[in-house]
């Protein structure tokens, strides 16, 4: 099969596309690229659809051989990118002959970094969809996370127009983040005082941060109701266990829970938590439906006006 | 006849949440399956996910194809065809399980707890035709309800590393089997031979939302011939 074959997995790397949706009745949760961002930009700027197999590479640590003629690109999380051990460009369409070891170094920035090649990888969707959920063993190859030697199918590609995505676009790397939550779920069962303090505190990301969710630290917050029914729980939902410290479902959440929750996170705003180590201090701040709305069609518009002035090489 | 009585929250950028009265209720749990079919029916173009479960629904909609307040005019609009009754619709389901000590860690602490008999426990926990109230947590792990007062039992106060996928368990009004193997504070109470979560049939789930689930007891020999395989839960408190 030619290709790419896997020559080091780094520390984490899944194969994603954009999710796994409709599945929920199963209890199947969507998976798919904690840096949604990111992860569009990769293969919006080798041409892909916006559901094409890529690689959610966490930390770094990726070496790849190429073993067909193709262009790839990687964004997300700031990295020493190399082609045969020389430097090359991130958030720019690479051309790769057979034979060429790509290599991701370890993040100096972000956690998360996203490898896409032309017409994305060829692997066989499991209930709709190649994302990976190790929880699971479901989606990618087997259910699992890529090992060495494992063999990725691509096309041959031997023309296409290579773009840059300009600087000034790439999300930056705070080690501040307001995220903006829309208030929902249990929010009425939280009092003035506990809201106030949710917002006006910082956290903090702990350790306890996975693609399931992110455990923070800091002002502890109560709920007047403290167990409810399972029910379903979106992406971003920010849930407030009985020690009060705030936990944001991301991806790989589970599809139901009992904890009382506060709201959920603007998923632009979780792609940059997505981002974060432990120690980021982290702030959160109330909007509207309306404004979360009008933030996620302006993102969408933002990317659709860059896409057709990238830069040409 | 009363109009099912309904409450539309918001959960997220594009995310309502449908609550019924919160009580684990047949009547309650029909009034989901029935919510869930008219919302497929009526709003497919711009509805990507619906989760059921016990009293409530999540409506995950296209934020690019429509907005809050036509999803929450639609939905007010097709759940104005809700009707009170238990329309139920699902199918039965028997499930077989090898109930003993070996492959029920719990049961001697259940019979013991409720100062009855193993065989009582056994006896009772079959004695009763189950519903699906929701599927979740897990691929393929479906909440059972209700359980017999008696059999009712507490999560564990710590819970196992590893409970083995097919576990027969109880906590609190909810029974369930294990789909897979994963960490789980329930009580284990017997094995059960069939695959609730299998990726490669289809359907990948021998139940749905809404189906009822009985329980029937097999030996040993009969459990292994089903293709079980008796593998030890780690004790209470086992670090992984």
């Amino acid at each position: 099969m030619s290709g790419f074959s896997v020559i080091a997995p780094g520390v984490l790397s899944l194969l994603q596309d954009s999710g796994r949706v409709g599945q929920a009745a199963l209890g199947l949760t969507t998976g798919g690229p904690m840096d949604v961002p990111s992860a569009a930009w990769a293969n919006r700027l080798l041409g892909n659809s916006s559901n094409a197999t890529l690689i959610e590479c966490s930390v770094g640590g990726l070496q790849l051989r190429a073993e067909t003629h193709i262009f790839i690109a990687v964004t997300g999380a700031i990295l020493p990118l190399s082609i045969n051990g020389k430097a090359v460009e991130q958030w720019t369409v690479q051309q790769v002959q057979a034979g060429d070891v790509i290599e991701l170094g370890m993040v100096s920035k972000g956690l998360r970094a996203y490898i896409a090649v032309a017409g994305g990888f060829n692997i066989t969707p499991q209930f709709g969809s190649s994302a990976t959920v190790l929880r699971e063993g479901i989606g990618g190859l087997n259910g699992n996370k890529l090992q060495a030697g494992d063999k990725l199918g691509a096309q041959t590609v031997n023309k296409l127009q290579r773009q840059r995505l300009p600087a000034r676009y790439r999300p930056q790397f705070n080690q501040t983040l307001t995220l903006r939550l829309i208030e929902g779920y249990q929010a009425s069962s939280f009092s003035t005082t506990e809201r106030q303090r949710f917002y006006l505190n910082s956290y903090k990301v702990t350790p306890q941060a996975d693609r399931m969710g992110y455990k923070l630290k800091g002002a502890a917050i109560q709920c007047q109701q403290t167990q409810l029914l399972s029910e379903g729980i979106c992406y971003g939902a920010v849930q407030i266990p009985p020690d009060g410290q705030p936990i944001v479902l991301l991806n790989d959440r589970q599809t139901l829970g009992g904890y009382p929750k506060i709201g959920s996170v603007l998923s632009l705003d979780c792609a940059l938590l997505a981002q974060a180590g432990a120690g980021t201090e982290v702030y959160f701040t109330p909007i509207s439906p309306q404004q979360a709305h009008n933030a996620l069609c302006l993102a969408k518009v933002r990317s659709d006006a860059i896409t057709s002035q990238l830069v040409n090489l | 006849m009363s109009k099912p009585q309904y409450q539309l929250t918001i959960a997220g950028e594009n995310a309502l949440m449908l609550y019924f009265e919160q009580r684990i209720d047949p009547a309650i749990s029909a009034l989901v399956q029935q919510a869930c079919a008219l919302i497929k029916a009526e709003l497919a173009d711009d509805v990507v996910d619906i989760l059921p479960s016990y009293a409530s629904v999540l409506v995950i909609y296209n934020p690019f194809s429509t907005d809050l307040y036509r999803v929450q005019a639609q939905l007010q609009h097709c759940l104005a065809q809700l009707q009170t009754g238990d329309s139920h619709s699902g199918k039965l389901v028997e499930l077989p399980v090898y109930y003993s000590k070996e492959s029920g860690p719990d049961l001697a602490l259940i019979a013991q707890t409720k100062n009855i008999s193993i065989d009582e426990v056994i006896k009772r926990h079959q004695a009763i035709s189950y519903r699906v109230y929701a599927i979740g947590f897990a691929p393929g792990f479906a909440y059972l309800g209700e359980v017999d007062p008696l059999l009712q039992m507490p999560r564990l106060a710590t819970p196992r590393a590893k409970v083995p996928r097919g576990a027969v368990a109880i906590a609190d009004r909810q029974t369930a089997v294990y789909p897979a193997p994963s960490p789980g504070g329930w009580n284990l109470i017997g094995l059960c031979p069939t695959r609730m979560f299998n990726p490669q049939a289809e359907p990948a789930m021998p139940v749905a939302v809404g189906d009822e689930v009985r329980f029937v007891a097999i030996d040993k020999a009969e459990f292994i011939r089903l293709g079980g395989e008796l593998l030890d839960a780690a004790p209470t408190g086992a670090k992984p």
